[in-house]
């Protein structure tokens, strides 16, 4: 394959606390190939929302690059949207309609007639074609999700970026929102790097799992979860890779390489 | 786990026919016409005005003494005679001019000053330094200062009236700023918004019901200042404003005069706090559900 979208190679990450110099990831290296749900599953502590960030272009890596179609990332950039766990992510002074259509303003990606129609289509798709002219303090918790979804889509990034996007939801909704991901993913294809602390999530949405140790970061496995969603929750395959990926996160019979040497 | 059928008895399952619950009547009803009339916050606040002008008059009546304590109805007259005449119109409107001067400079200033705060670090200790030593500072302490500077007139007024509105201003905008949630911020800079389009799209949008609050106190401080500046030194040039107005009045003892003097400026700050400051927050902060 050479649709090699995304290339990560050997990345340490670091960052300020007023007090510490906090290593989260450390020499990390995965790819992420066009059309992939590639998910990072780590406990908390594994640097898999910094890892995020630093794809954001919200901080460089001190070793070890990150590149987008070949391109070195040095700064933010809506060709890489990110979805926030938060729901502060959506603009309280504008409408859903307005929220989905800024993106496109300000990039000036589309022009003004095309930007319309496409807000109005992403709209309609997600399912909020109701509510195009609320504000965004007068949707639930999904619906705000939704929307950040859908004007994440309606640029077209070259990769989506969603860091734990379910986890302030409830399970009911949350289940809602993994199979709308998966519907979605089914009619455009985009590609999607998600980052979740759940295993279940993890398998249910990915299509290859990145498992990192965490204190620092590191790669401990990567993983395919193929076609598996909610209507395999049930089968043995299901539970054998769940099972295998709690031995990788959580086994006594394997020893931590120390961050130094070892693993280059 | 053995249970103890004394304390804790198997409980059989049931299923109930659903109670009829048409004796309340609709679920959902709308409010008496009576019940919506007394929730109505203009009605309530009407209620404790008409209470106020009722106690005053009765009071007024009691003391019976036209030079300390006019009637309500006395004061009335005044106002209106002064209002007919146009005597009080001209006061107001010179003292208002003032205030339009200075608390557009302010603003200017404080915007000016926050825009390079947030620009830098240096910048943020800066103001934060400046306001932390000029907002405690009343400013018609600086009216010594500022005669001597600018002598006696309108400029003088215009400089306090600045120092009232731009620390007040400047100090809210930048705690707004401040206070703007992290992930909006980044959901900005994700789109690649910077300088001056980053501010103007996300952070003033975002910290606008700290701005309102700051454009609040800094309009009120900025009234009070004027008004008590006038009555310092009065009049500038040839007309004086509304604080010479009351000053004049108490040196003919005219205390129903003051007493309208007074009514003017109150009524001054309720209409710009309840018609203008509010028709600006129904319009922004409640619309979009950042301040109830």
């Amino acid at each position: 394959m050479t649709s090699t979208l995304l290339d990560v190679s050997g990345v340490t990450l670091q960052y300020k606390t007023p007090r510490h110099l906090v290593t989260a990831t450390y020499r990390v290296d995965f790819s992420v190939h066009q059309g992939d749900r590639y998910v990072i599953l780590g406990p908390s502590g594994c640097g898999k929302s910094t890892l995020l960030k630093a794809v954001g272009g919200f901080m460089l890596p001190v070793e070890g690059s990150i590149r987008i179609r070949g391109r070195e990332i040095d700064s933010p950039g809506p060709d890489r949207m990110m979805v926030f766990q938060e729901f502060e992510q959506l603009m309280p002074w504008k409408t859903v309609y307005q929220n989905v259509l800024f993106p496109m303003k300000v990039t000036r990606k589309f022009a003004s007639a095309e930007a319309a129609a496409r807000a109005d289509a992403i709209i309609e798709k997600v399912g909020l074609a109701k509510f195009r002219d609320v504000y965004p303090h007068m949707l639930s918790g999904g619906m705000k999700m939704r929307v950040a979804i859908a004007r994440a889509m309606a640029l077209e990034p070259d990769i989506l970026l969603m860091d734990e996007p379910f986890a302030a939801l409830d399970a009911l909704t949350r289940r809602t929102m993994q199979q709308e991901l998966l519907s979605l993913w089914d009619q455009l294809r985009f590609t999607v790097l998600f980052v979740t602390h759940s295993i279940e999530e993890a398998i249910i949405v990915g299509s290859r799992i990145l498992v990192l140790s965490p204190h620092p970061g590191r790669v401990r496995a990567e993983l395919d979860a193929g076609d598996l969603d909610h209507n395999s929750i049930g089968k043995a395959e299901f539970g054998a890779l769940s099972k295998r990926i709690h031995q990788l996160l959580f086994g006594d019979d394997h020893k931590h390489p120390a961050p130094e040497g070892a693993r280059a | 786990m053995t249970a103890d059928p004394q304390h804790n008895p198997a409980r059989p399952e049931f299923e109930a026919d659903l109670v009829d619950a048409g004796v309340i009547g609709d679920v959902e009803r709308p409010l008496t016409v009576v019940e919506r009339v007394v929730n109505n916050e203009a009605v309530q606040r009407l209620t404790i005005l008409v209470a106020i002008i009722v106690i005053w008059e009765l009071y007024a009546r009691w003391l019976d003494n036209a030079l300390l304590f006019p009637t309500f109805t006395e004061t009335v007259k005044t106002f209106s005679k002064d209002i007919a005449n146009g005597v009080l119109i001209d006061r107001t409107l010179t003292s208002l001019r003032t205030l339009a001067l200075g608390y557009v400079f302010g603003l200017a200033l404080a915007a000016l000053l926050t825009t390079f705060a947030v620009a830098s670090g240096i910048g943020t200790r800066i103001l934060s330094t400046l306001t932390a030593m000029f907002n405690p500072l009343p400013a018609i302490a600086l009216l010594p200062l500022a005669l001597i500077w600018f002598g006696l007139g309108t400029p003088s007024l215009v400089f306090v009236i600045i120092h009232s509105v731009l620390w007040a201003v400047a100090l809210n905008t930048l705690i707004g700023f401040r206070s703007v949630p992290e992930t909006l911020r980044m959901s900005g800079r994700n789109l690649g918004l910077k300088g001056a389009r980053y501010v103007g799209l996300i952070l003033i949008p975002a910290a606008f019901p700290s701005i309102l609050a700051g454009l609040k106190i800094g309009w009120a401080f900025a009234w009070r200042t004027l008004v008590a500046a006038e009555l310092v030194f009065g009049v500038s040039s040839r007309s004086g404003g509304i604080g010479w107005y009351i000053f004049e009045a108490r040196n003919d003892l005219d205390t129903a005069t003051v007493f309208s003097g007074l009514l003017a400026v109150i009524l001054i700050g309720l209409i710009v706090e309840s018609v203008i400051f509010r028709a600006l927050e129904a319009r922004t902060v409640n619309l979009w559900g950042m301040q109830r």
